[in-house]
């Protein structure tokens, strides 16, 4: 995917990981989760290797929505985020993982909705949910695969915000993939970018330039910015960076 | 001969207006009571499973297991073997085969039509080369319950137990990888194992169900009473409990009313559970109105 790659995710931070797709951002993901092993070098998760299973890690995966017919609580599945790689049926740890389920529906404000079938509720609804799945327990990294592509822009906002006063809550470091920078500038200390191979890590402000994204892609793209701030890298459509033009 | 008189004689008894009177005449027979007993084992497991299967959606691969297992009942029968024994095996061997596809895999509906079709083709084959084959096919394809042994009794009781176990063994790891598989193997559930381990009950679940309903009616006793019980609850403890109670109350009911009548009884089991359906489907915008 790529080589010479060498990053530091700073413990407590919130860096996005942007790129264009193919570029192997579900990749890292992957290797961070202990699914796929780095076919070379090394990597480390709060300084151990990683592994399946893993505790310190909250994980949304990347998904459009749930199936409308699924017939299960979003209490059921957080509480699921709790213990659900158990063996058997929860008997003495009932309360346990009720109260844990508890407490991470009202940090995200979900609780009241938390009875309702998972697959009735709303693309923001259910991304609440994801988020109070991955905040059960006590995760010290919560890792998300494009937990806004598919959420229109309020909701995009609102998410953001929410993930961020979690996360400064709760001292967490965040390791969110995205489409698009423009919903999380205003929150993130970095940037981690990825594409043609080559990965660069940076604030903001030194990435996203015409300069260092012309580096990175070996090819000339320029960075826009509109009146009300919002970014757009423009000349990548030789890339074929954007699948969809 | 003597046999078929003493059926016909007991075939068609009149239900009187006193439910003590009637109760002790269902149970006057000894096959009456096999029948009971091992249509409540077998509707506890069934609608036990069903809620998995209608959480996963492997209702198809649930019904393919059945007429994948035909042929191998069909086959046992002409190698001179139980039929159950042919049943559970290719039950079993399919059951493992599409757990490891995985759960999500596309196009694995299709793989399973394809083999299905074959695994058919099979079963008409083996049937022909079957001589006295009617009564053995027709017990197979619409089940047979009111010719239970109290040896199949046990043995059902064995089989239906086991799959109990089992299912609360991997009860919670089999709810979250029926939720979210991604989520579920980033845990640390192992995936594909439980998915095979999961086909493998369901292919023993199935293999009890087809003495009852047989191949062709699996449906009404697995699939149709979970799917109830999913659109009045989504806690899944609940909507298993629902689902237990509606196969029950199915198979009961569908006992009862066949004993007092001349058709068979799994045509009143599939009726009831689809007339069931029809009427929660139907209601459901006066529920809904009435909320």
């Amino acid at each position: 995917m790529w080589s010479r790659a060498a990053f530091g995710i700073e413990a407590g931070s919130f860096t996005a990981v942007l790129g264009p797709n193919g570029s192997g951002k579900t990749t890292l993901v992957r290797m961070i989760l202990g699914r796929l092993a780095p076919s070379a070098g090394r990597l480390e998760v709060f300084g151990r290797p990683p592994h399946r299973g893993d505790p310190t890690i909250g994980y949304i995966p990347q998904r459009p929505v749930f199936d409308p017919e699924l017939s299960i609580r979003g209490r059921d599945f957080v509480e699921l985020g709790y213990d659900g790689h158990r063996w058997g049926v929860r008997l003495a740890g009932r309360r346990r993982a009720e109260e844990a389920a508890k407490a991470s529906l009202e940090a995200v404000g979900a609780d009241g909705y938390a009875g309702q079938p998972l697959g009735r509720l709303s693309g923001g609804e259910q991304q609440r949910m994801l988020l109070a799945q991955a905040l059960v327990g006590t995760p010290r990294l919560l890792l998300m695969d494009e937990p806004l592509s598919y959420l229109d822009v309020r909701n995009q906002r609102a998410v953001v915000q929410l993930i961020r006063d979690v996360a400064r809550r709760r001292q967490l470091t965040v390791l969110l993939i995205a489409h698009d920078i423009n919903p999380l500038l205003e929150h993130i200390d970095h940037v981690l970018y990825i594409a043609s191979g080559k990965v660069a890590m940076g604030t903001p402000g030194e990435i996203i330039t015409t300069e260092r994204l012309s580096e990175i892609y070996s090819s000339p793209v320029e960075v826009v910015r509109d009146s009300r701030g919002r970014v757009f890298v423009v000349g990548l459509e030789e890339e074929a960076s954007h699948p969809h033009g | 001969m003597v046999d078929a008189a003493l059926h016909l004689t007991i075939a068609n008894p009149t239900p009187s207006w006193n439910p003590f009177d009637d109760l002790a005449m269902l149970f006057h027979y000894d096959f009456m009571v096999h029948a009971f007993q091992a249509g409540t084992i077998v509707a506890i497991v069934a609608g036990a499973i069903g809620y998995f299967v209608v959480l996963r959606g492997s209702s198809f691969a649930a019904h393919a297991l059945s007429h994948i297992g035909f042929a191998g009942a069909a086959g046992a029968v002409v190698a001179g073997l139980s039929p159950v024994v042919g049943l559970l095996a290719f039950t079993l061997g399919s059951g493992t085969a599409i757990g490891a596809l995985g759960n999500r895999l596309r196009g694995r509906d299709v793989t399973i039509g394809i083999v299905l079709a074959w695994t058919l083709g099979l079963g008409v084959l083996f049937i022909s080369l079957y001589r006295g084959y009617a009564t053995e096919a027709y017990a197979l394809l619409f089940g047979e319950i009111l010719g239970i042994s109290e040896r199949d009794v046990v043995v059902t009781l064995v089989a239906g137990v086991t799959t109990l176990v089992a299912l609360v063994i991997v009860y919670r790891p089999l709810l979250f990888a029926s939720v979210d598989e991604e989520l579920a193997g980033a845990k640390g559930v192992p995936v594909t194992a439980l998915s095979i381990v999961f086909m493998a009950i369901l292919a023993v679940a199935v293999t009890e169900a087809v003495q009852v309903v047989g191949v062709l009616l699996i449906f009404a006793l697995i699939v149709t009473p979970a799917a109830i019980a999913i659109r009045f609850t989504s806690h899944p403890p609940y909507a298993i409990g629902i689902g237990v109670g509606l196969a029950l109350v199915f198979t009961w009911l569908g006992l009862s009313i066949a004993y007092f009548s001349p058709h068979p009884v799994s045509f009143f089991i599939t009726s009831l559970a689809f007339a069931t359906y029809l009427l929660v489907r139907l209601s459901e915008p006066v529920r809904r109105a009435l909320r």
